[in-house]
C-alpha cells in the first residue's frame, strides 16, 4: 500500500477542520468515544449539529479560541492508501506554518467558499504550495450548498483560479465542487451535482499518480554515520555509511565519488532493513560499503562521478522568515542542509516576494516573520546542493539562530548561476 | 524494479533516518522502554537503524511498582537477548523517600506520579535525547507535537513555542539542561504498528494476546482483580467473573484496562483494529478520561 501525504489550507471559515473531520468520519477512522466528546462539547457549546471541525481542534488555546494555530498530522487509510494530512492553519499571520506543511506534501488540498471564490489567502497558499514543489495542487470549491449548486458559479471560479495557476508552477490542477458539511463529493459522489463528472476528493487522493514525482535521476547519498563497530571483534573491520537516499538510485558495483574530498570508491555492498539488496532508491534508509577504506565523515556526501551536485560556499536561495525579529543583511546564523551543518552570513536581500501579487520588492531591506524572499548567503562550508525544484531533499535547508537555537527560517535553493530578479 | 517503498517501509526508513540522527547529533541519548507494542516495535527499529552496532544508548523504563509481571518479564528478556544496558526509575523508591506522595486511596493510580521519576532519571542520567513510542494518531495533543520536541530545563512542553519543523531537517540544537523527546514512530498508526509486528514477527508480552483473566466492570471499564485493583465490597456492579480478553496497551495495572477479545495473534488483532469503533485511548486508559484536555495537562508536565 502506498503512502500519500497531503496538506490541507483554507482560511478559517471555509470549512476546512469540516472536511477533515468529514474524511476521517466518512472513511471510519473517527472512533466512538472521540465522537461522543465532540458531541458532548458540541452541546456544550450550544452548536446546532455535531461540529465534526472539533475532532482536529486539538490544543486547549484552539478550542477556546475556535482557531487552529499549529500544522497538526491526521492520519486515515483506505483499502488502496494511507494517508496523512498536515492541516495548516488558514490565519493570515501563519505563512510559516504553510511552509512546513507542504515541505513533507505530495500534494495540497486548498479550500475555497463557493460564495466568496478565491481570496488573498488562497492565492497566497497556492503561491507557497507551488514555491513548496508541490506537483498536485485540488481545488476544493466548498459550501456549493449554500450557492444552490450551481454549475455556472463553480465554473467561474474555476476559470479565475486558472488564470491565477498560470502563472504559478502547478503540473496538476483539480477543482471539485464540494459540500463539506454535508458530505457531497467529500468520499462518495454528490447526488445533487450530476453536472460534476469528476472524482470525489477521497477518490481523487486515491488515484493521483505521485510515483513519478520522485526524483530517482540523481543519485544523493548524504552520510548520516560513519558506523564502525571497533568493539566486537568479527566485525572489526567493518565500515559502513548509514543514511537515507535522498534521490536516484544506486547499485552494487556503481562508482561514486565522495564529496568534498573527490575520493573515488565503487560500491561493495548495499544493506537496507529487511537484509542486503543490489540496489536502493530515494528514500530508502540504508547502509552503504565501498570497496575502499576513505576518510569520510557525517556530512559528506557519495554521488556519482558524472552526475554531481553544485558545490559551493556562495548561495542564493529563497528563504521563508519565521522568527519576530526580521533577517536584515549581515545577519549570522546557522544551517543544517541535508546532514551537514555550517555558519552562514547573510549577504544581500535581493527582493521580498509578494505572494498575493507575486511582485518582487527590490527596495525591501529586511524580511519579516512569515515573509518570503530571495537572498544570497556565504558558506562557513561547502555545501552540495541542487535547485529545490529538482530535488526536494537537497535543494532544502533550515536556519538556526544562534543565540536561541530557533528554528528561524526555511530555504530552498535556486538555479545555481540565476541572475537575481530573475527567474526562478 | 518498481523503486516503491509499501507504506511500512516509508514509516520504517523514515523511523530509521531519525534514529540515525539523534545517533549522530546527540551525546547521551536513551529510549523509554514500557514494554508496550510502542516500545517494542521502537526498540526493534533501533536495532536496525544501529545494525550491525549493538544498540549504544541504555533503555530506560519507569517502574510504578504496579506493572503486569509478565511486561517486567518480557523487558528483562530483550534487553538481555539485545546486550543493552537497563536504567530503572522506582515510583516505589521515590515514595518512599517521600520525595513523591501517593494518595491515600487504596489503588490509587500511580500514573501521574511517573513523572517525577522520569525526570529524576533523566537528570540524573544527563540524557539529552530520549526516544519515546509515540504516536500522533493516539491523541489530539500529540497531533501537534514535532518528531524533535524539545523540553525546558523543568523538562516541561510548551505546545505554543515549538519549533517549526520542515522536510526531514531536525534541528537539534539545545541548551545545557534542555532535553529532546523524540518520536520517531510519530506518524504511525495503530494498524502500522500491528501490521509491523506481524511481518517482522516481533515478540510482545503475552497479555496483547486473548487470555483467560479474572476481571470486574468500572466505569465502563474492564479491570483484572489483582493487588492493585480490588473490586469494592457489596457493589454488585463490581462483581469480579472469567472472561477471554486482551490489553491494547500496557500501562499501570491500576488504570489499564483489558477489552474482550479472542483475537490471539498479530494477524487476528489487525481484524479486530480494522474493525474496531472505540480508539485505543479511550478503550483501555482511565487516565485520559479525567477530561477532555488531560493529556495536554500531562504532556505540559513532562509526561512520556
Amino acid at each position: 500500500m502506498e503512502l500519500l501525504r497531503f496538506a490541507t489550507a483554507g482560511s478559517v471559515d471555509d470549512g476546512k477542520s469540516t472536511l477533515i473531520g468529514r474524511l476521517l468520519y466518512d472513511s471510519k477512522q473517527v472512533f466512538e468515544d472521540q465522537l461522543e466528546a465532540v458531541e458532548r462539547t458540541s452541546v456544550a457549546r450550544g452548536d446546532e449539529y455535531v461540529n465534526l471541525a472539533l475532532l482536529t481542534d486539538g490544543l486547549r488555546a484552539e478550542r477556546e479560541q475556535g482557531i487552529t494555530i499549529d500544522v497538526a498530522y491526521r492520519y486515515f487509510a483506505t483499502p488502496k492508501r494511507k494517508f496523512i494530512i498536515a492541516d495548516t492553519p488558514g490565519h493570515t499571520q501563519h505563512t510559516r506554518n504553510m511552509v512546513t506543511g507542504c515541505s513533507t506534501a505530495d500534494l495540497v488540498v486548498l479550500l475555497v467558499d463557493a460564495r466568496v471564490g478565491p481570496t488573498e489567502q488562497t492565492r497566497r497558499h497556492a503561491t507557497v504550495a507551488s514555491l513548496l514543489g508541490i506537483r498536485h495542487l485540488v481545488l476544493c470549491i466548498n459550501k456549493m450548498d449554500l450557492v444552490d449548486w450551481d454549475k455556472r458559479r463553480f465554473e467561474e471560479i474555476e476559470t479565475e483560479f486558472d488564470e491565477f495557476a498560470t502563472r504559478l508552477e502547478v503540473h496538476d490542477l483539480t477543482c471539485i465542487p464540494m459540500s463539506a458539511l454535508q458530505g457531497d463529493n467529500v468520499v462518495d459522489r454528490s447526488a445533487e451535482m450530476k453536472w460534476y463528472d469528476g472524482p470525489s476528493l477521497l477518490r481523487h487522493l486515491e488515484e493521483v499518480h505521485i510515483s513519478s514525482d520522485r526524483n530517482l535521476i540523481d543519485f544523493r547519498f548524504p552520510v548520516q554515520r560513519v558506523v564502525r563497530p571497533i568493539s566486537s571483534s568479527e566485525l572489526h573491520d567493518f565500515r559502513g555509511y548509514a543514511g537515507q537516499v535522498a534521490s536516484g538510485v544506486v547499485a552494487v558495483g556503481d562508482e561514486v565519488v565522495v564529496l568534498p574530498s573527490g575520493f573515488r570508491s565503487t560500491v561493495e555492498a548495499i544493506e537496507t532493513p529487511a537484509g542486503p539488496t543490489a540496489e536502493a532508491f530515494a528514500s530508502q534508509s540504508v547502509l552503504i560499503r565501498l570497496t575502499d577504506e576513505l576518510d569520510i565523515s557525517r556530512g559528506d556526501m557519495l554521488v556519482r562521478p558524472s552526475n554531481k551536485p553544485t558545490v559551493g560556499q556562495d548561495l542564493s536561495a529563497m528563504v521563508c522568515w519565521m522568527s519576530e525579529s526580521p533577517l536584515r543583511p549581515g545577519a549570522r546564523l546557522s544551517v543544517k542542509h541535508t546532514t551537514r551543518w555550517s555558519k552562514v552570513v547573510v549577504g544581500e536581500l535581493n527582493y521580498r516576494l509578494d505572494v498575493n501579487t507575486l511582485h518582487r520588492d527590490s527596495a525591501a531591506t529586511e524580511l519579516s516573520l512569515n515573509d518570503l524572499g530571495r537572498v544570497s548567503l556565504r558558506s562557513q562550508l561547502p555545501l552540495f546542493y541542487d535547485a529545490y525544484r529538482l530535488n526536494r531533499a537537497t535543494g532544502s535547508f533550515v536556519l538556526v539562530d544562534e543565540a536561541s537555537n530557533a528554528t528561524v527560517g526555511a530555504g530552498l535553493f535556486l538555479h545555481p548561476g540565476a541572475v537575481p530578479g530573475g527567474g526562478h | 524494479m518498481t523503486y516503491r517503498l509499501s507504506h511500512l517501509g516509508a514509516l520504517e526508513s523514515e523511523a530509521i533516518h531519525i534514529i540515525r540522527e539523534v545517533v549522530a547529533e546527540f551525546e547521551r541519548p536513551a529510549l523509554l522502554f514500557s514494554g508496550g507494542k510502542d516500545s517494542a516495535v521502537l526498540l526493534h527499529v533501533a536495532a536496525k537503524a544501529c545494525w550491525p552496532q549493538k544498540i549504544p544508548f541504555p533503555v530506560i523504563h519507569v517502574d510504578t511498582g504496579h506493572n503486569f509481571p509478565e511486561v517486567i518479564a518480557y523487558r528483562d528478556s530483550q534487553v538481555a537477548e539485545r546486550g543493552i544496558r537497563l536504567v530503572v526509575g522506582s515510583v516505589q523508591e521515590d515514595i518512599d523517600r517521600g520525595a513523591i506522595v501517593e494518595q491515600p486511596v487504596p489503588g490509587a493510580t500511580r500514573n501521574r506520579l511517573q513523572t517525577y521519576t522520569l525526570l529524576r532519571v533523566l537528570e540524573e542520567g544527563g540524557y539529552d535525547a530520549v526516544f519515546g513510542g509515540g504516536r500522533r494518531d493516539e491523541e489530539k495533543a500529540r497531533a501537534k507535537e514535532r518528531i524533535f520536541s524539545l523540553r525546558d530545563e523543568f523538562g516541561q512542553w510548551d505546545p505554543r513555542a515549538q519549533r517549526p519543523e520542515l522536510w526531514n531537517l531536525y534541528n537539534t540544537r539545545h541548551r545545557p539542561g534542555e532535553h529532546f523527546r523524540v518520536f520517531p514512530l510519530s506518524n504511525w498508526t495503530e494498524l502500522d504498528i500491528w501490521q509491523y509486528i506481524e511481518s517482522e514477527e516481533i515478540p510482545l508480552p503475552a497479555i496483547y494476546f486473548a487470555h483467560r483473566r479474572e476481571v470486574f466492570r468500572r466505569s465502563g471499564m474492564l479491570l483484572a482483580t489483582g493487588p492493585f485493583t480490588v473490586p469494592r465490597e457489596g457493589l454488585a456492579e463490581e462483581a469480579p467473573f472469567m472472561a477471554t480478553v486482551r490489553y491494547r496497551t500496557v500501562g499501570d495495572m491500576t488504570c489499564t484496562a483489558a477489552v474482550e477479545s479472542s483475537a490471539a495473534s498479530p494477524r487476528e488483532i489487525i481484524g479486530e483494529t480494522a474493525a474496531t469503533r472505540v480508539s485505543e485511548r479511550g478503550a483501555s486508559r482511565a487516565d485520559d478520561r479525567v477530561s477532555e484536555a488531560s493529556m495536554e495537562d500531562r504532556k505540559r508536565e513532562g509526561y512520556f
